[in-house]
């Protein structure tokens, strides 16, 4: 199976890149954006989907700052 | 009284932990694909990039084979030191308590600091005072230590918040201006500044960092 996992700073945790690409989009004209955050995409092919959990909270994801997220993408 | 200095791929402080090491004792390196710490005494993870720093800062390395030996002698009492990559690999191997996060100005902080010792009872700091001042050099993009709130009061009631920033030193956004922190028996200490680059007067800036290896060397006899 192919999987995309989507790794996000944990909410409430000061998210600094975030911070820098919500001040620089009203920069370039674009208005109304808020609530930014930066994390990162890892996409692999799995034979047991059922391992994708341990391998996000083991090493992946650090699940003390971060939240992830299991995205099926088709096999 | 002997010193292993971990080298990963992408290790850059080691050679710096080595010498300042062998200023109070013999220092050896240690290779990351070696199950064996060559009766160290002591463990030093150094600064760098290990493995890339890739995935995470510390993700990786936490699982290089000499890590598990690490581990092991951490959890039966042994002393280990990390220093910048090297706090940031013991707390994602989970001997040390938190997380570090990139700093809050994004950028890469190289200044020399001002620490204070808050607990001179560990056996990295024993041979200072307490709230004793340091001046060692921090160079690190991501040092801004992170434990949630409710740990954060546990940590500091406990002793485990070693190092401090003096008020206004801050380089990165950590938690309560935390530099350093060490594991419940004490045993364990990370710190983001660099007391290895700060053991010669000379080029050092100052020579306060030594003390952290004499801490070890004292400790041990």
């Amino acid at each position: 199976m192919r999987a995309r996992v989507l790794i996000r700073p944990k909410a409430g945790i000061l998210d600094p890149q975030g911070i820098a690409v919500e001040r620089a989009l009203p920069a370039l004209g674009f208005s109304g954006v808020s609530n930014v955050h930066v994390g990162r995409m890892v996409e692999l092919d799995v034979e047991d989907a059922g391992q994708l959990d341990d391998m996000c909270r083991k090493l992946l994801a650090n699940p003390l700052i971060e939240d992830y997220e299991i995205v099926a993408s088709g096999a | 009284m002997k010193f292993g200095v971990i080298r990963f791929p992408g290790s850059c402080d080691d050679v710096d932990a080595q010498l300042a090491a062998s200023r109070v004792g013999e220092a050896v390196l240690l290779w990351h694909g070696d199950r064996d710490l060559h009766g160290a005494d002591v463990v030093i993870v150094p600064g760098g990039f290990s493995y890339g720093d890739y995935l995470r800062v510390g993700a990786i390395a936490r699982f290089a084979p000499v890590m598990e030996e690490v581990i092991g002698f951490a959890r039966s009492g042994g002393p280990v030191l990390g220093i910048c990559n090297g706090f940031q690999v013991l707390c994602e191997a989970g001997l040390l308590p938190g997380a570090l996060l990139p700093n809050v100005g994004l950028r890469f902080r190289c200044l020399q600091t001002e620490v204070e010792v808050l607990n001179a009872d560990t056996v990295f700091t024993r041979a200072c005072e307490p709230g004793e001042r340091l001046s060692i050099p921090v160079k690190h993009t991501t040092g801004r230590y992170y434990v949630p709130e409710h740990e954060l009061h546990r940590l500091e009631a406990d002793g485990q918040v070693v190092l401090r920033y003096a008020p206004g030193e801050n380089p990165n956004g950590s938690a309560r201006d935390i530099a350093g922190v060490c594991n419940e028996a004490g045993n364990v200490m990370g710190l983001m500044p660099h007391p290895e680059h700060a053991v010669d007067e000379l080029v050092g800036g100052s020579a306060d960092g030594l003390k952290l290896f004499a801490s070890a060397a004292v400790a041990h006899a």
